[in-house]
């Protein structure tokens, strides 16, 4: 199902595979600070980390407008960034911070930027299925255009609500784009032993328009998508996108994951979308500095943003209390 | 002032908030063309449009998170849920994604939806369409949870419940909807958290609220043939709910029973003892007293469920009992 990365052919085309190749540099950065920052107990709690799949939120993201909407799953810090999350509210929310964009209140697996139609992340596998279709309702009632992306993982393939949501969506003609990361894994399962139909005949037996990627080709996911969401802007109904992607750490950080056959983590590496990108557009004419360049502009946001984020107080326990309701 | 049903003051609440706010929206399983499993929503989709009213699916997992996701979109959504049991199948929705929102972004959202759930027996239904289930959301900090008796309170509670930016569950007692009541020529929203005395009295102070409210004013008359003077407090919201107005009726009588048609154990009921027992201490000459229906489902047979409910003569003897 796979293929090699085609080089880019245009300048533009390798303009376009820089941004992508940025936008997944930058959440690969963040990502392996987060980690860094878990080890080091600077960050508590339960983080899963998204390294191996950023191509499918940043191909995505390059469609989306700010008024878009967005479900994120507990693996969701990429879908965050590429939406445009700010990185130090997003590092701050991480380490627990009066200053995070929640108030240090919801941490990695609750995390949302309501202006930029972040309906949250989610600790529920599926959670976010039903978020993004009423989302979506209110989009097309609100007729302006804008649609919903409800990220999921393969994990989410047998829960209930993603069938009754995928029959709701085509029922009704909803645009929500149901994004699947497919990673093979359902926390510490493989897919195989947890979900025997298939996402794409499933979606045919609602009706619901179909299109995979291969999530190790950035540029594939991008065009894709693109043609799936300019689709869905005309005609206002929903679809699927699955890409196959791979789960390079655990099901949380500090899973040993001994449930994985060594043998294949040994080709992890082989099946990495900023490896390939990098390839591709090494092959394309940029220099080794230009790729130096980029993560030293990259490591320096990510250091601003923890240093801020760790000057920033602790969240107070008498606000947070006070405000369990809306209604002042 | 007229006489309304009580189903028709939600009905007119309803079309009276969708007149108000184009953001208000109804979703519900044949509440469009069909009028409503009860009729409650009778002749809203023929006078709002199917743009407004929107026949569910039996999907009610889907109904209540599609209704939390589009207000956090801008709508403001009502879902019916046809019987409360099924609210079980929208519970994620309810519990994890609609209460805790607002709390979890710091404060970035708010997710204005409205879940009406018609509880109850005394129908023979059995017990998978009779439960009251209001103390499982009354325990979910971020809920909403209102309970009205007349008609009157049905339509201010649910304006009260449509304008506001949390999640609430509104829950209407499914015997009612046929009652009469007076309503007012001009109706008002209730505050959430209003108790109303629905009888004043000098002697034991009988908390209720939804249908129960009626056996407890037949226990209250038949109680004042015995020379006992009850005062009848109908909570009206439970989650917030009135403690300083039960704690001012128990400062008056000295007496106390909480009265519900839910199940006793681990009741609404028992956090009302609860508190009242802390902060009513001083006040109290005789044990708090819990009226609700025996621990087990609702059973199917009459002559079962009549046993089940808890009525007027359990209730005058629990106000006796406190008496003596």
């Amino acid at each position: 199902m796979s293929k090699k990365s085609t080089p880019a052919r245009s300048g533009q085309d390798t303009d376009m595979l820089l941004a992508c190749y940025r936008g997944m540099l930058r959440i690969r950065k963040v990502e392996q600070r987060l980690s860094k920052l878990f080890a080091d107990k600077e960050i508590p709690g339960f983080i899963h980390l998204s390294i191996g799949q950023e191509s499918v939120p940043v191909a995505i993201s390059r469609h989306l407008r700010d008024t878009d909407t967005i479900a994120a799953t507990h693996r969701g810090h990429g879908q965050a960034l590429a939406k445009g999350i700010d990185l130090t509210g997003f590092v701050a929310e991480m380490m627990g911070r009066e200053h995070g964009i929640c108030r240090g209140r919801g941490g990695s697996m609750h995390i949302a930027d309501a202006k930029l139609g972040m309906l949250g992340a989610n600790g529920i596998v599926g959670g976010g299925i039903s978020l993004a279709t009423g989302s979506a309702l209110a989009h097309k009632l609100a007729g302006n255009g804008d649609l919903a992306v409800c990220y999921f993982g393969d994990g989410a393939l047998a829960e209930g609500i993603f069938h009754e949501c995928l029959n709701l969506a085509a029922l009704w003609s909803l645009p929500v784009l149901f994004a699947c990361e497919n990673n093979g894994w359902g926390e510490f399962s493989r897919t195989d032993r947890q979900f025997c139909g298939s996402l794409e005949r499933l979606a045919g037996a609602f009706g619901v328009p179909y299109r995979y990627a291969d999530g190790l080709d950035v540029i594939e996911v991008t065009d894709v998508a693109g043609t799936l969401i300019a689709q869905m802007r005309e005609d206002r109904r929903p679809a699927v996108l699955e890409c196959r992607v791979e789960r390079f750490h655990g099901h949380y950080e500090g899973d040993p994951q001994k449930y994985r056959d060594p043998a294949e983590m040994a080709l992890l590496a082989e099946r990495d979308p900023l490896a390939r990108a990098r390839q591709a557009l090494t092959a394309a004419g940029v220099d080794t500095a230009r790729f130096e360049a980029l993560e030293a502009e990259i490591e320096a946001e990510i250091d601003a943003a923890v240093a801020e984020a760790r000057a920033a107080p602790i969240p107070d326990f008498a606000a947070a209390s006070a405000d369990v309701y809306a209604q002042a | 002032m007229e006489q309304l049903r009580f189903g028709q003051a939600i009905g007119k609440a309803l079309a009276d908030a969708m007149e108000a706010d184009p953001k208000v929206i109804l979703l519900g399983e044949d509440i469009g063309e069909a009028g409503g499993p009860f009729g409650v929503t009778r002749g809203l989709y023929q006078r709002f449009g199917a743009q407004r009213v929107f026949d569910f699916p039996i999907s009610e997992a889907a109904l209540v998170g599609t209704a939390a996701g589009a207000a956090l979109s801008g709508l403001r959504p009502v879902a019916e849920i046809m019987f409360m049991d099924f609210c079980t199948l929208a519970m994620d929705a309810i519990v994890n994604q609609a209460a805790k929102a607002h709390f979890m972004f710091g404060g970035q959202t708010a997710v204005p939806i409205v879940v009406r759930a018609p509880h109850g027996g005394g129908v023979n239904a059995g017990a998978q369409h009779s439960q009251c289930l209001e103390a499982w959301f009354a325990h979910v900090p971020g809920l909403t949870v209102v309970c009205p008796a007349t008609p009157a309170d049905a339509y201010g509670l649910l304006r009260t419940a449509i304008a506001s930016p949390d999640p609430v569950l509104y829950i209407e007692n499914k015997a009612l909807y046929a009652r009469k009541g007076e309503f007012p020529d001009t109706p008002a929203a209730i505050p959430f958290g209003q108790a109303r005395t629905a009888r004043a009295g000098r002697d034991v102070t009988v908390v209720t609220y939804g249908a129960a409210l009626y056996q407890a004013e037949a226990a209250a008359t038949q109680a004042a043939e015995k020379g006992i003077d009850v005062e009848i407090i109908d909570l009206r919201s439970l989650q917030p709910w009135d403690e300083a107005g039960v704690l001012a009726s128990l400062a008056r009588t000295h007496r106390l029973v909480i009265f519900h048609e839910a199940v006793e154990a681990f009741g609404v009921g028992a956090e009302i003892a609860a508190r009242m027992a802390d902060v009513g201490f001083d006040e109290l000459d005789a044990p708090i007293v819990r009226v609700g229906a025996p621990f087990m489902p609702t059973p199917y047979a009459p002559n079962l469920e009549s046993a089940f409910l808890p009525d007027a003569s359990r209730l005058l003897a629990a106000i006796e009992r406190v008496m003596a």
